[in-house]
């Protein structure tokens, strides 16, 4: 399968891919890894005239702790993530995302900020971002976004950028005494999209009261969701065999799944539940170690 | 159609061509370079056919536009015994028999180079899933796996003698 006719322009800086996409307006469209993007082009359900390759830029592949944060550049790999030892030391819900996103070819080549730009409730870190919070960084025509991420995703392969603007930088909580996280998705075979995933970040006080919670959830709803009454149900309390049953329950009641060809909206329902459970007890692993 | 004039390094050979902007990279290798060891499975990069060596990174070369590897430096199957000698895993999937059909072998094997390079002694496990994207649909894999075996073990044994 060839994709439609389009024109290919190389961005050589931030600037440059901005100014590119001024030029040529709203049929133009950035692509990174382009393991999203190209694939759909080449069964028509994308039909750019251009393409503005901002994979060459310079400078915006690093993982570094500065701070409290975490700076992640947009054009990381996912395979750099994989095997970057910061994030494999202290960061172990990006290996449990990682090795289930696609295959390691794909990702040698598929971005975070990729992954996340493209608006796919489908994909994985969307839900890494919602559990952990974190503040999405793009630059657009009027300067610097600074974008919480409960304003980024707004619907089905919606998100807050504007057409120019290209996401630069994914800025996280550090690694902290008492935070933890994990994910994990079930899926048909190795590779594919989430029938339905889960992501839970927690942070416990000495005492183990949960200080922090959030949890993302991939591949139920038509954009990447919080599942914002569970986190109510955890926040401030000792975290209970009870309440993360609770928890589990309001994965499978509040998540808006259908049925498709990766099972019934029922059983997404059923082992979202489950899998909810798990990541919380995972967590809370993590945290205390 | 917006023509670009590309240049990159395919098996040590300098290459210079000009491709459209929508010209995949695998159909360059293949149909511009005729070089046919790169193969097109499924065309939608779940297979693995057409996986290559990009700057030493196993990529799927049916979901890459050509344009896009201006300066890379390429190796295909082709490329792996350009001396003449087979590579240590070319030698292996001979020996264990880890190939029926040999569709999936060219990609196979270049996958696994990029497994070997950033993993030079992995467990049974760690090759599984980092062939994860290359299907196989004769061998039932044990043969594959035992072939990758072979491999990290004689390029380790190569390695500490030279």
């Amino acid at each position: 399968m060839i994709p439609a006719n389009f024109t290919y322009h190389k961005a050589s800086s931030v600037q440059d891919a901005i100014a590119l996409s001024q030029k040529l307006g709203e049929e133009a469209k950035y692509m990174s890894g382009g393991h999203s993007l190209l694939p759909m082009m080449k069964l028509r359900f994308a039909t750019p005239e251009h393409i503005i390759d901002i994979s060459k830029i310079d400078g915006l592949s690093y993982i570094k702790e500065e701070g409290e944060i975490l700076r992640i550049g947009a054009l990381t790999t996912q395979s750099e993530m994989e095997y970057n030892t910061l994030l494999r030391r202290d960061y172990p819900i990006f290996m449990d995302a990682i090795k289930l996103t696609a295959d390691p070819s794909v990702r040698n080549a598929g971005t975070i900020g990729g992954n996340i730009a493209h608006g796919d409730a489908a994909n994985d870190q969307p839900a890494l971002m919602l559990a952990m919070r974190a503040t999405i960084i793009a630059e657009g025509t009027e300067g610097q976004k600074v974008i919480p991420i409960d304003d980024f995703f707004h619907g089905f392969y919606m998100t807050a950028l504007e057409p120019s603007d290209v996401l630069v930088e994914i800025q996280l909580p550090k690694k902290k005494k008492g935070s933890g996280g994990a994910y994990h998705k079930v899926e048909r075979k190795v590779g594919d999209y989430a029938t339905a995933g889960v992501a839970v970040h927690v942070v416990l006080d000495d005492s183990g009261i949960c200080q922090e919670i959030g949890i993302g959830l991939t591949n139920v709803s038509a954009a990447p969701m919080r599942l914002d009454r569970g986190e109510a149900v955890l926040k401030g309390k000792k975290i209970t065999d009870d309440l993360i049953a609770q928890v589990g329950t309001i994965a499978s009641e509040d998540s808006e799944p259908t049925s498709d060809l990766r099972g019934s909206e029922a059983y997404k329902r059923s082992i979202l539940n489950t899998i909810t459970q798990r990541m919380i007890r995972l967590a809370i692993e993590r945290a205390q170690h | 159609m917006a023509k670009h004039t590309i240049t990159m390094t395919i098996n040590g050979e300098q290459v210079t061509a000009e491709v459209d902007s929508r010209l995949l990279l695998v159909h360059f290798i293949r149909e511009n370079l005729d070089l046919t060891g790169t193969h097109i499975g499924c065309d939608t990069s779940n297979c693995g056919a057409c996986t290559i060596l990009l700057n030493g990174q196993s990529i799927k070369s049916c979901t890459y536009l050509a344009v896009r590897a201006d300066g890379a430096e390429i190796t295909t199957i082709e490329g792996l015994a350009a001396d003449g000698t087979n590579h240590p895993l070319q030698k292996a999937f001979h020996d264990q028999h880890g190939l029926h059909c040999g569709f999936c072998t060219p990609g196979m094997i270049l996958r696994s180079v990029d497994l070997l390079k950033n993993n030079p002694n992995p467990t049974e496990e760690e090759i599984r899933w980092g062939i994860s994207g290359n299907l196989c649909r004769c061998t039932g894999y044990n043969n594959i796996v035992k072939s990758i075996q072979q491999a990290a073990k004689e390029m380790q044994n190569e390695s500490e003698s030279v």
